[in-house]
């Protein structure tokens, strides 16, 4: 009998003394709306998820912690988000939650998050997810006014001074139209029209021949394909001048192809890095990792990487930033936290604990189309 | 921009998109017309026809004409294949049933078009550029002048094939009174083969013809399915002037309500008719009362 103990302790001993030395697995839940109808952000989020996951524990796995990834599809329902959170933490144990895709099922997961003191990274846009600050909550796309800021600047640059509006009615258009009211307050710019259209609708020249009655200096159209490429054919087919900017939402080349190079030619839009990293200056500190980023997705999935799964390599990025504090829970908060300066796909973070985005204007770059490509807009 | 010219480009608009809707609309009533059953899978039939050309011209590189060609003969097949597997083996066809059965099929098939074709959209190119024509202060594009043409075409031959063929009379037969259409020797359930073959390929060629500008997804046949099924019943569900009619009176109202009232009603507008036709003239604009004789 006392045999058996020495070898079971010898054992244990060995066990712990292993496991201790390759650093606890870590494990990571992931909350994706993979199906349904936000599926195009859930879909490239997840991918990239699992890819990064792949290739951290081929090479060993973060700081010697073995990554075990948990992904549950929400498809989209804020109800299913709450409930797989809470199976996440419970059943799975994760130290650490990336997602929900939305706004609508952050702000359902969030309650969870705090109660049970388990960050909450969340890869969605809304500006009431990180404002007011909560402990445990974090988000890694920017904020809607910060690309709207970018616009109203550079329409500032070009001493235009009155706005028309032509948003989507869903949940994208309709905090991007409340930003865009509230900025374009800030900045002295006058909104003459403020028009909206269906996410399903096939032709906008009734709100657009509005417009331009309104005589406005400039048109914002704010929405997610395939509506603003209609937009932009309408515009054109309408002998419309004003100068037409697009959302940071269409800020991919699959815009351009629907709406056609030349419908498209002239229009400007705040893109995030990834979309036009190869017209990047030389030297800018994102270009490296958003080309590596680029080119393994597409090795792997056969499509362009877009800002959607961008925001799951953010993600990512912070909590093996947030690793070198330690793994616990509160540790990796009080990591997150602290990252300064890191360069990822989105742009470089910067938290605090008075903001848990961490991204300022630069995380967006002005620019126009012209002959079916990009170019920074000056 | 004076006032009128605005009108008149909300004229123009709507009657441009007006014609989608008719073009669908027509696919409804040509169904109901022979069976009395509406097919909530018509919209499904229009986005094939997009997705089909798209597959046919970007993945195998055919030329357009032949995409078309083609992407309207595999439709056809779809919604043969569709009747043959869920309309033809139901025991008692009442019209509730057959109705449910055509959503249910709908879903089915938009399901079956994301699994296989993903969720992206596609654009389909012009079929004779895209240089807009000017009516007045209005203006159009040539693809307009294509759905206007189609439209037109579809009206006519659906009307002859309906007024002076055998198989055109023994499917509205069918619809008056199947049983005794059965009586007098007419094969009822190969009308409704026909007609399902006619409304497969007529809603095919409208989602080709349509796709240039509203461009087409997997889930695009949700709104232009049931834009045409106002369009059809504002019609009374005739499968010739008076849905076309009712879809660009549809379509005007719509570009008028969006450019002077509020874009924020637009589709309200679309189905607000659509309540009232159902509840004041449930017999459509166009057509006399009906009156059963004893």
């Amino acid at each position: 009998m006392n045999r058996f103990r020495t070898i079971l302790s010898l054992v244990i001993t060995l066990v712990f003394a292993v496991s201790a030395y390759a650093g606890e697995p870590l494990r990571i839940g992931a909350l994706f709306a993979v199906t349904g109808p936000a599926s195009f952000l859930g879909e490239p989020e997840r991918n990239t998820l699992e890819m990064l996951v792949k290739e951290a524990n081929a090479k060993g796995g973060i700081k010697g912690h073995k990554i075990e990834l948990v992904v549950y599809d929400t498809q989209g329902d804020a109800t299913k988000a709450v409930q797989l959170a809470t199976k996440l933490i419970k059943n799975d144990k994760v130290s650490v939650i990336i997602g929900p895709s939305t706004t609508g099922e952050t702000m359902a997961v969030i309650p969870v998050a705090e109660k049970e003191k388990i960050p909450l990274i969340s890869c969605a846009a809304g500006i009431k997810i990180t404002d007011p600050v909560k402990k445990y909550v974090f988000k890694t796309p920017a904020n809607d006014h910060v690309a709207a800021e970018k616009i109203f600047n550079f329409m500032a640059s070009k001493k235009q001074k009155s706005v028309a509006l032509l948003t989507v009615t869903d949940g994208f258009g309709a905090s991007g139209r409340e930003q865009l009211k509230d900025m374009a307050k800030k900045k002295g710019i006058s909104v003459v029209a403020d028009e909206t259209y269906g996410p399903k609708d096939t032709d906008m020249t009734a709100q657009l021949t509005k417009i331009k009655g309104s005589k406005a200096d400039a048109i914002i159209c704010w929405g997610t394909n395939p509506g603003p490429a209609i937009v932009t054919r309408n515009v054109k087919q309408l002998g419309i001048k004003m100068p037409l900017y697009q959302s940071h939402g269409v800020a991919s080349k699959k815009y351009i192809e629907l709406a056609g190079n030349e419908n498209a030619e002239g229009v400007l839009l705040p893109a995030g890095k990834l979309a036009i990293y190869e017209k990047l200056k030389k030297g800018d500190h994102q270009f490296k990792l958003l080309k590596d980023y680029d080119q393994s997705y597409k090795k792997n999935f056969n499509t362009e990487a877009s800002t959607f799964g961008g925001y799951a390599y953010d993600s990512f990025l912070m909590i093996t930033e947030a690793l070198k504090a330690g793994s616990s829970t509160e540790q990796i908060r009080d990591g997150l936290e602290g990252i300064r300066k890191l360069v990822s796909i989105s742009g470089i973070y910067n938290m605090s604990a008075t903001d848990h985005n961490g991204l300022d204007l630069n995380a967006f770059e002005m620019v126009k189309i012209s002959k079916g490509d990009w170019e920074i807009a000056k | 921009m004076e006032l009128s010219d605005q009108i008149a480009q909300y004229l123009v608009s709507g009657l441009s998109t007006g014609a989608i809707y008719a073009l669908i609309g027509i696919g409804f009533a040509i169904i109901y017309n022979s069976t009395e059953i509406i097919n909530f899978a018509q919209g499904e039939l229009v986005m094939l026809g997009g997705m089909f050309t798209i597959f046919y011209l970007n993945t195998l590189h055919l030329p357009l004409p032949l995409a078309i060609l083609l992407a309207v003969a595999s439709t056809t097949a779809a919604g043969l294949i569709f009747e043959r597997l869920t309309i033809r083996p139901l025991k008692s066809p009442t019209p509730l049933a057959l109705i449910i059965i055509t959503i249910g099929g709908s879903i089915l098939i938009r399901g079956i078009t994301m699994m296989i074709g993903g969720k992206d959209t596609h654009a389909l190119p012009a079929f004779s550029g895209s240089e807009p024509i000017l009516i007045g202060s209005a203006t159009i594009l040539p693809q307009h002048l294509w759905i206007f043409a189609l439209t037109a075409v579809a009206i006519t031959l659906n009307k002859l094939f309906f007024q002076y063929t055998i198989t055109g009379k023994a499917m509205r037969a069918c619809a008056v009174n199947r049983r005794a259409a059965g009586l007098v020797g007419i094969d009822v359930k190969k009308m409704v083969f026909f007609s399902f073959a006619i409304s497969s390929s007529l809603g095919a060629l409208a989602g080709i013809i349509v796709a240039p500008l509203t461009m087409t997804s997997y889930d695009v046949g949700i709104m232009l399915g049931l834009k045409g099924f106002c369009a059809a019943i504002i019609g009374g569900l005739s499968g010739g002037v008076g849905t076309v009619l009712g879809g660009l009176l549809l379509g005007v109202l719509e570009s008028l309500g969006a450019g002077l009232i509020s874009s924020g009603y637009k589709d309200a507008i679309a189905f607000i008719i659509l309540l009232l036709i159902l509840f004041l003239r449930p017999q459509g604009l166009f057509t006399k009362a009906q009156t059963e004789r004893v």
